[in-house]
């Protein structure tokens, strides 16, 4: 069964970047992965999706509204935009930072209020402040892999390989940090 | 042990450019193009560069092929107009070294002008076209390419999507095949095409395509799954995958080759299936000619011509379902902006004060169309900035194009804007050209060109002096301004724009990514002083944004430190943190 996980925030924001740490990860446990991204002009503060699904062997490279098993918010109104994309049981993490677009900077539109709140009317949501936690880490740029800490705990792949993936992958001096990064999100909605 | 590695599209189509043996490549950088140039460069024994266009990049890969190697064009949709020249008449020419022009088309405009359909280009230039539909098809079809070029003396074709190059997948990664130069024998009736040998050539060409349509039949890259021979689909590319997601249980043929048909592989296939279903993103280029040879098809009466297939999309097309799906939420538009220290913002913020209309031109700059800035006008293709300029004025006179600028960047003054400015030096034209020199192609990430003083490789070269050019050409008003410095561009603008004969503005400062360095200082609000004016917030920087009292704050893990919010502020509100 091909598993859908879908990551969006705004362009700039690292969502490539999580997404390559999965790509890994899928090849070193052995599954047929796919990853689209988004590149250009989206990338200049844009909204931007990447997907990623992974199984025994996987067809089209995007995820369909209504299939995603688990999406990643690294903003609140891009957990907004993009929660339909979720299946019924699906879980929906999102990153508790609000970053306005610019119809909502320039007046033409306001960002809407209790976005968390409402999206718990509908969906399992799992709310995080990474950038906070990855801040007491001594390290803001760690927040991508608290994120993916708590994803790794509906995603049915082994604690260790998540390690050693994380290992191969961030530069060798922050290994330890980016380590203890991935174990707060994985241990934070137990 | 497994040689599966992920790649990228983009990275599989260098990838397999590298094992067939290409031993030159050239391109300029275009979403979604652009990461095919960027990995090639990285293998040893391909000499690969950044051209100032698709049409260079194109001769440059010609001469590499007359000379007897393995050569690469790379390019997005609209560059394969730029290439067109070349293009269409080396159909009549063929090869020595395989040629093989990659072509990245954008379904959905993802970072496009337009949306067109590169098939057709290579229909009109009688070319084969080969489409993979995933990572590891990339690489081994480009490989496929090289052969076929070789073996049937033609230039090839491989078309990529914007979801198929950005898209990564996993590649099985082989050894390079070290492909013997060809010996370069003098065949002026084949390379020299002045009209006694292109005609004779011409006779070559559709020969070259009636055989290719026959053997197309036997390639591998075709290929013919029969399963429920009720419902049959005829796909290639991209639009497999959704096929194989929403209809795993039909027949499909999947053709890899999509110029020219496999007739007779159709034709049978057609046969062998009740309801025959064409699947393509784009143009009815397959459609239109099975429909033509009196084959009963169901295509774009049910499939759309504009943006991106999905399998959602199939499903509801092909079976009249709809997935249950939460309701969608209403939220506002996030569409790209300037980034936060963007130096083209700081220009605009001056043209907009003036009441300037800019006719623009492709790059980041582009986005200064858009409100809060709304300067630039029109936006049609590379380098068209300075000529439309030229055309308003020639239309309207020198009165008329005083309230108007013509905006282009660095890489697309190298690229075409050179030409349209020695234009409208020759012809007598008033105007002010402004050109955004950031240093970089930015829209596409950052790449080096002409007047970079770096090449693909990252050596050190000569850096082309865009002023000294513009001098050079016969531009007597020159003038070179700091982005940032909104006083003096204000000025220079004013007096430029109101003289009466040609005037060049280079507005210089690097883009706000391009600097690996930590910011030095940032901006923050006095909150006491701040009189909610809101001018401070006309630029539209995405760092500042006003509060529930109306007065405005800086996101600190946003701001640049560019200062452009420091000098609309009357008050003295915004004050400068060194860090």
């Amino acid at each position: 069964m091909t598993k859908n996980i879908m990551i969006v925030g705004v362009g700039g924001q690292g969502t490539l970047l999580t997404s390559r740490i999965l790509g890994k990860l899928m090849l070193h446990v052995g599954y047929d992965v796919k990853i689209s991204e988004v590149h250009g002009m989206a990338q200049r503060g844009g909204s931007v999706v990447t997907f990623v699904r992974y199984g025994k062997q996987v067809a089209e490279p995007i995820v369909e509204e209504g299939q995603a098993d688990v999406l990643i918010a690294f903003e609140q109104l891009e957990a907004l935009r993009y929660a339909h994309f979720l299946r019924k049981d699906g879980i929906l993490i999102v990153n508790d930072e609000k970053i306005d677009p610019m119809p909502v900077v320039i007046g033409a539109a306001t960002y809407p209020k209790h976005i968390i709140e409402d999206l718990e009317k509908t969906y399992n949501v799992l709310k995080v402040n990474a950038l906070e936690e990855a801040k007491k880490l001594g390290n803001p740029r760690v927040f991508n892999n608290i994120v993916l800490g708590i994803a790794a705990k509906h995603m049915d792949i082994a604690y260790e390989d998540w390690m050693t993936v994380i290992s191969d992958t961030v530069p060798p001096k922050t290994i330890e940090v980016n380590k203890k990064a991935f174990d707060i999100g994985f241990h934070m909605h137990e | 042990m497994s040689n599966k590695v992920i790649m990228l599209g983009n990275e599989a189509f260098a990838r397999g450019a590298y094992e067939a043996g290409v031993k030159v490549s050239a391109a300029y950088p275009g979403t979604p193009s652009t990461e095919i140039s960027e990995n090639l460069v990285k293998y040893e024994g391909v000499y690969a560069e950044w051209s100032p266009n698709e049409k260079v990049a194109m001769e440059v890969a010609i001469g590499a092929s007359v000379s007897g190697v393995r050569a690469l064009a790379s390019m997005k949709h609209v560059g394969v107009n730029v290439a067109a020249d070349p293009l269409y008449s080396v159909s009549y020419a063929g090869v020595n070294g395989g040629l093989v022009i990659v072509a990245a088309d954008d379904p959905g405009l993802y970072s496009s002008q337009n949306e067109q359909d590169s098939r057709m280009v290579a229909r009109a230039a009688n070319i084969p076209v080969i489409e993979p539909s995933d990572s590891g098809e990339a690489k081994e079809f480009i490989k496929f390419a090289y052969e076929l070029s070789e073996k049937y003396d033609t230039p090839v074709m491989v078309r990529s999507t914007t979801r198929l190059s950005h898209s990564q997948g996993l590649v099985e990664v082989e050894d390079r095949v070290e492909v013997e130069d060809r010996i370069y024998e003098r065949t002026p009736g084949k390379n020299v095409l002045m009209p006694g040998n292109a005609k004779l050539r011409h006779i070559v060409v559709e020969e070259r395509n009636k055989k290719l349509a026959e053997d197309g039949a036997e390639f591998f890259i075709n290929r013919v799954e029969y399963n429920d021979r009720k419902v049959g689909i005829i796909t290639s590319g991209i639009p497999y995958q959704y096929v194989k997601e929403v209809m795993p249980e039909a027949s499909i043929l999947k053709l890899g080759l999509v110029n020219p048909l496999p007739r007779t592989l159709i034709e049978e296939f057609a046969k062998n299936v009740e309801r025959l279903y064409i699947v393509e993103e784009l143009e009815p280029v397959i459609e239109e000619q099975v429909k033509s040879w009196g084959i009963k098809a169901i295509g774009k009466e049910i499939f759309t011509i504009q943006g991106e297939y999905s399998a959602n999309l199939l499903r509801k097309a092909l079976a009249g379902q709809e997935l249950a799906i939460a309701e969608k939420a209403e939220v506002p538009n996030r569409p790209p902006i300037l980034c936060p220290g963007c130096p083209h913002r700081s220009v605009y913020s001056v043209m907009k004060k003036l009441k300037l209309h800019a006719s623009g031109d492709i790059g980041c700059y582009t986005l200064g169309a858009v409100p809060p800035l709304s300067v630039v006008d029109t936006t049609v293709c590379m380098g068209a900035s300075i000529s439309m300029l030229h055309g308003m004025e020639k239309a309207k006179g020198k009165e008329y194009v005083k309230n108007w600028v013509a905006v282009i960047g660095d890489s697309t003054f190298m690229h075409t804007g050179i030409n349209s400015l020695i234009n409208m030096v020759y012809n007598k034209a008033t105007g002010t050209v402004v050109i955004l020199d950031n240093r970089t192609t930015g829209m596409t990430g950052h790449q080096d060109h002409a007047a970079t003083g770096k090449t693909l490789a990252g050596e050190a070269t000569h850096e082309i002096d865009i002023a000294g050019v513009c001098k050079a050409i016969g531009v007597s008003h020159v003038f070179e301004v700091n982005s940032f410095d909104v006083t003096a561009l204000e000025e220079t603008l004013k007096r430029e724009t109101s003289r009466e004969e040609i005037s060049v503005i280079i507005a210089k400062a690097p883009c706000a990514l391009l600097s690996k360095e930590p910011v030095k200082a940032q901006y923050t609000v006095k909150w006491d002083l701040c009189k909610k004016c809101g001018s401070c917030l006309k630029p539209g920087c995405p760092a500042i944004t006003k509060t529930a009292d109306g007065t405005v704050q800086i996101n600190d893990t946003m701001c640049n430190g560019c200062g452009l919010c420091e000098t609309q502020c009357k008050f003295g509100a915004i004050v400068k943190v060194e860090l």
